[in-house]
């Protein structure tokens, strides 16, 4: 069967990835000119987090996002199985043991603990969470890892091309364009996200570390190198390609706080994107005749693009089925 | 019946927008509440260009009345400013007016704030001054053309309930017939129906049913506490006194 997939982000390449996998005849189609351009993955944080999500995320995304880990490490080589660590300062103690009720899968640490694992932080904080079963990844060498296997196993990718001018004879259509598909989910919307990404010759984390703080909460990812991801804010716009001084201070200064070595960092670069999200903040996947919407991955584009990918399989095999998060009338149920 | 600047006001719990773990959770625990009134903050959800716009369409989907609020805003410029793109975007001539003063407490800049609420009343707004419980400058506040005053309970988000119920219980004897709503600082449905039993007319929260675990649950827990509140004061309770006062007549009794 021919597939044609849309869209080149994180959810279109697992697609892509996945039905090749099984067997069908795929097809890339995206109107960027390279990956990552025009995609909020280019921007994702990488945390392969389910656990630590469970704290504002639904249930669906604690489990679907735990299958996560294992698809990343069998399709790129960019994955870091090293966990989580949550930090909070003393007098913000009570986000800790707010963030404890709402999650599983940890172990409390004491300063010692904190020091053994990340001994930049040593003596700075005297206890947090650790969830010893996450992973983060490199979010843009994976994209271009996917592009690269998927040019290997023949499938074609149209990178620079706008759908209605490519003809192209497929019997299904995978729609995975994010929030360019608002044209036919009405009900997507984007919530802005700002990172900046630095570079420090001082801070050696080996993991993921998340500061709560009840205003800025803030995680910083390693990239290797030095390289730090500094993200995310949050805010109910789909606007702006440029982040707001607001937000650098924000976000420079809970990473200065988290370790004052940040202030000697060079600052690589700023990025500015929104995620499409319903509004319950869950995925969908939606049939409209021979087209199957992915979308809604909200900031959970790395962790539940494999089990959307699974289920988008599911739906295209056998039309009887409905896969768990597939969902055809979301707007119209709720005005009725 | 309660009254806001001559609205009839049906429930006394008003809720805030933000924080909420998505905005499908958000409506279903402005439906549980039953409140009738919510607030938005636009200052962070729009941007220059006015991108909340979807956020915005969901709030107005709710059906509701909305009080636009001037979160964020740290000078009567900025205050005024986006008072101005909320009357725009919402057609309303309401504005729960904020002028933070201090990063750490978010406490409101007592002298901004009044400078801002009588710009803002002479252009025909209607304005909700969110002020500390002080009785001077609810007094300026009310010169400057507020009809409704918003006293803090405890700092914005801190969950901590009444600070001072002493200073409350001095505005509201102050002020019999201004109302009254408590914003800010109420963690639990027993803050809130401590408010209420206080002869407050209304409770504005925003933390403290969006962070809950369960925030329709949550919303539920606090339309209960608000009404439980309310028919408490309305009832007229009995004074606190200092010894025993036997709720069984001893009269009658059996002598043994």
């Amino acid at each position: 069967m021919r597939i044609t997939i849309i869209g080149a982000g994180v959810a279109g390449l697992t697609c892509a990835i996945a039905f090749s996998e099984r067997g069908f005849d795929v097809t890339v189609v995206a109107r960027s000119e390279r990956i990552g351009a025009d995609s909020c993955s280019w921007y994702a944080g990488g945390m392969l987090a389910p656990w630590c999500e469970g704290e504002s995320a639904e249930e669906p995304v604690v489990r679907l996002g735990q299958q996560a880990l294992d698809w990343w490490e069998s399709h790129v080589d960019c994955v870091e199985r090293e966990g989580t660590l949550v930090l909070s300062h003393t007098r913000d103690a009570s986000e800790l043991m707010r963030f404890s009720r709402r999650s599983s899968a940890y172990e409390t640490v004491d300063a010692g603990r904190i020091e053994a694992l990340e001994p930049d932080l040593a003596g700075r904080f005297r206890q947090g969470l650790f969830f010893p079963g996450e992973g983060h990844l490199d979010p843009r060498k994976a994209l271009e890892q996917l592009a690269e296997t998927l040019r290997r196993r023949g499938v074609r990718l149209q990178l620079g091309t706008d759908m209605d001018k490519a003809a192209i004879q497929s019997d299904f259509t995978v729609d995975c364009r994010g929030r360019a598909a608002k044209d036919a989910l009405t009900d997507l919307r984007g919530v802005k996200g700002e990172m900046i990404i630095i570079r420090s010759n001082e801070v050696n984390l080996s993991r993921p570390v998340r500061l709560l703080h009840p205003r800025i909460p803030l995680y910083v990812v390693p990239r290797g190198d030095g390289v730090y991801m500094v993200g995310a804010t949050m805010i109910e716009s789909d606007a702006g390609r440029r982040i707001s001084v607001r937000s650098v201070l924000e976000l420079l200064g809970a990473a200065f706080a988290l370790d004052p070595a940040f202030g000697e960092a060079e600052i690589l670069e700023t990025g500015v994107d929104a995620r499409p999200a319903f509004p319950d903040n869950l995925p969908r996947i939606r049939r409209r005749g021979q087209t199957l919407y992915v979308n809604g991955l909200y900031r959970h584009g790395f962790l539940l693009a494999p089990a959307l990918a699974r289920m988008a399989i599911e739906a295209v095999i056998d039309p009887t089925k409905t896969p768990e998060l597939m969902d055809e009338n979301y707007p119209e149920r709720q005005s009725a | 019946m309660l009254e806001f600047y001559s609205t009839p006001i049906s429930s006394r719990l008003l809720l805030g927008t933000a924080q909420y773990p998505s905005p499908a959770i958000l409506a279903d625990a402005v439906r549980a509440s039953g409140t009738a009134i919510v607030t938005v903050s636009l200052r962070r959800e729009s941007g220059r260009d006015r991108a909340g716009q979807d956020f915005w369409a969901l709030i107005k989907a709710l059906g509701l009345r909305v009080l636009p609020n001037t979160a964020g805003c740290h000078s009567v410029r900025e205050a005024v400013t986006t008072a101005h793109m909320a009357r725009e975007v919402f057609g309303t001539p309401w504005i729960k007016l904020e002028v933070i003063g201090e990063q750490d407490t978010l406490q409101p800049d007592m002298f901004g704030l009044v400078e801002a609420a009588r710009i803002l009343s002479n252009d025909g707004f209607e304005v909700f001054p969110y002020m500390t419980e002080d009785l001077v400058v609810a007094e300026r506040l009310v010169e400057a053309g507020c009809k409704v005053l918003m006293p803090w309970g405890a700092p914005i988000g801190s969950g901590r309930g009444l600070n001072n119920a002493y200073g409350l219980k001095t505005l509201r004897a102050h002020f019999p017939d201004i109302p009254l709503v408590i914003d800010a600082g109420i963690g639990l449905p027993s803050h809130a129906a401590e408010a209420m039993e206080l002869g407050y007319d209304a409770v504005l929260l925003n933390t403290g049913v969006a962070k809950a675990g369960d925030p329709v649950m949550m919303a539920q827990a606090f339309a209960k506490a608000v009404e439980a509140g309310r028919l408490a004061y309305e009832a007229d309770p009995i004074e606190a006194r200092d010894m025993a006062a036997p709720s069984t007549p001893l009269m009658g009794k059996a002598f043994v």
